[in-house]
């Protein structure tokens, strides 16, 4: 590893390190947070235990539907919003504001909607990450270099082959970074959602934890949020930067 | 002409919302959902009274300070790490993956170490709103032409002088753009927390109206946040437009 990467896990080790020295010798009280080295044995005790598998799998299931549904539909959209550009000229104002507009007071009204259950929640995760995915969509075909068509037209190949041969490559790039925006903010969409109001999840039982006092679970919790959501953007960034790369246009 | 065309093209886009808003309405009923009409009545008696103001205030205070804090903690983090290159190199990761954590879950430890105060929402709102101005300030001061460091250093400007007559300037339109960003994300972080927990607030009343099945006050006060933001948003992204051109 470079320099510099041993240098930032200097630095995350100092932090953690920090706030364990200050939890132990009381500078910060255990009311408040408990030692990283307590809440990683907490979290271990409770994956072992296996109390909590139904709410992690409840959650991570819903995330995974909602970018899944993100990622298809946002994709199709955006090709049929490509293909009308008087359509997409009238969007362009609302794309620009969508992520300006603080989309979570809406959350309630889906509730008295649709009740208290997983719909709410699927659609709260759908509606934070969708449009990423249909901006980068757009972003995608806008970019492809008009010489494929002509390429396309000089071996006489039909709509559906230049679609899947020429267009759907050139316009891959693009697509995953939707992809990669689509994932984080659905995470993001579904979490908060069941910390608001939910019937189960998460989200929820960290808020539980919280009313309860019962702080090695909350903490517990928290960190596997932090691990698995730290983990996937981790990875999913690695597969941007190889592919990048592998097409020339990345960081040497 | 061309703000007028993009005016109709705003306009079109509220009128299919509208329309939607009214077909969502016959699908789901008037106690789930008012049609815009009884709504934007509702809103305009709702909004001259105490109760409103209150609570409207109560979240607009909130917010100032959240924002004041986002940007002075950003601009100082992306000013720093803009220039000193071994700090950026190392921290940007660090700030990259704290960006894309759901916030959210740290609430409680907020509310632990602050309790139900206005600190706690502040701080909650702030945590949103440093990271962008940061990272956007951090690219903005990196991606500065070397000339602009060289003529500072050939006029033997101290640091701060070169902050303010060189780096500033520079890269006014990029922190108009992170302030924006700033903005919206701040005002998000202020919602959720009041939505969470406070007993004040337009958070607060949205689920309040909720649990009240008050579906007229809810979708009332989701309006007016909504056209807030919008206007926060188109502000400062019509600064930003007018920066970009004049530079």
């Amino acid at each position: 590893m470079s320099r510099v990467g041993w240098m930032r896990i200097a630095v995350i080790a100092a932090a953690i390190g920090l706030l364990e020295f200050c939890c132990r010798i009381g500078l910060i009280d255990h009311r408040v947070v408990i030692p990283p080295s307590q809440m990683a044995d907490a979290l271990a005790q409770l994956l072992m235990s296996g109390q909590a598998n139904d709410q992690i799998v409840r959650t991570f299931g819903i995330v995974l539907v909602a970018a899944a549904i993100s990622v298809v539909a946002g994709f199709a959209l955006g090709v049929v919003v490509h293909a009308l550009p008087r359509v997409r000229h009238a969007l362009d104002p609302f794309f620009a504001t969508y992520y300006a507009v603080p989309i979570f007071i809406f959350y309630p009204v889906l509730i008295v909607i649709f009740g208290l259950s997983v719909m709410p929640i699927v659609l709260m995760g759908v509606a934070t990450a969708i449009v990423a995915m249909i901006i980068a969509t757009l972003n995608g075909l806008d970019r492809i270099p008009r010489v494929l068509g002509k390429v396309a037209r000089v071996h006489r190949m039909g709509t559906v082959a230049t679609a899947l041969l020429l267009k759907l490559p050139a316009a891959a790039p693009h697509l995953f970074t939707g992809v990669k925006l689509a994932v984080s903010y659905a995470f993001i969409g579904v979490i908060a959602s069941e910390f608001i109001l939910a019937p189960a999840g998460l989200g929820r039982v960290i808020s539980d934890a919280y009313t309860d006092f019962d702080n090695r679970r909350m903490y517990a919790l928290m960190l596997l949020l932090i691990i698995v959501a730290t983990a996937v953007n981790m990875l999913l960034h690695v597969l941007d930067q190889s592919w990048a790369e592998r097409r020339g246009i990345g960081k040497p | 002409m061309i703000a007028a065309r993009r005016g109709a093209d705003t306009l079109i886009i509220l009128v299919v919302l509208l329309l939607a808003w009214q077909g969502l309405h016959q699908a789901v009923g008037t106690t789930a959902l008012p049609g815009p009409v009884p709504t934007l009545s509702y809103l305009a008696k709702f909004v001259p009274t105490e109760r409103f103001a209150e609570n409207a205030w109560a979240t607009l205070v909130c917010f100032f300070y959240a924002v004041v804090l986002s940007y002075a903690i950003g601009l100082a983090i992306g000013v720093w790490m803009g220039i000193h290159r071994l700090s950026g190199a190392v921290g940007e990761p660090i700030l990259i993956s704290l960006y894309t954590l759901p916030k959210v879950t740290l609430y409680p430890v907020v509310l632990l170490i602050f309790g139900l105060s206005l600190s706690g929402r502040v701080t909650f709102g702030a945590m949103h709103g440093v990271l962008p101005v940061a990272l956007l300030i951090m690219n903005a001061i990196r991606n500065i032409p070397r000339v602009y460091w060289k003529s500072a250093r050939t006029l033997h400007l101290s640091t701060w002088q070169t902050i303010l007559t060189v780096l500033l300037p520079a890269t006014l339109p990029e922190v108009v753009a992170g302030l924006r960003i700033g903005f919206t994300l701040t005002l998000l972080g202020v919602l959720l927390a009041e939505m969470f927990a406070a007993k004040h607030g337009l958070g607060f009343l949205i689920i309040n109206a909720m649990q009240l099945l008050q579906a007229e006050e809810m979708i009332t006060v989701a309006v007016v946040v909504f056209a807030f933001a919008a206007l926060g948003n188109a502000l400062l992204l019509w600064l930003e437009h007018r920066l970009h051109r004049r530079a």
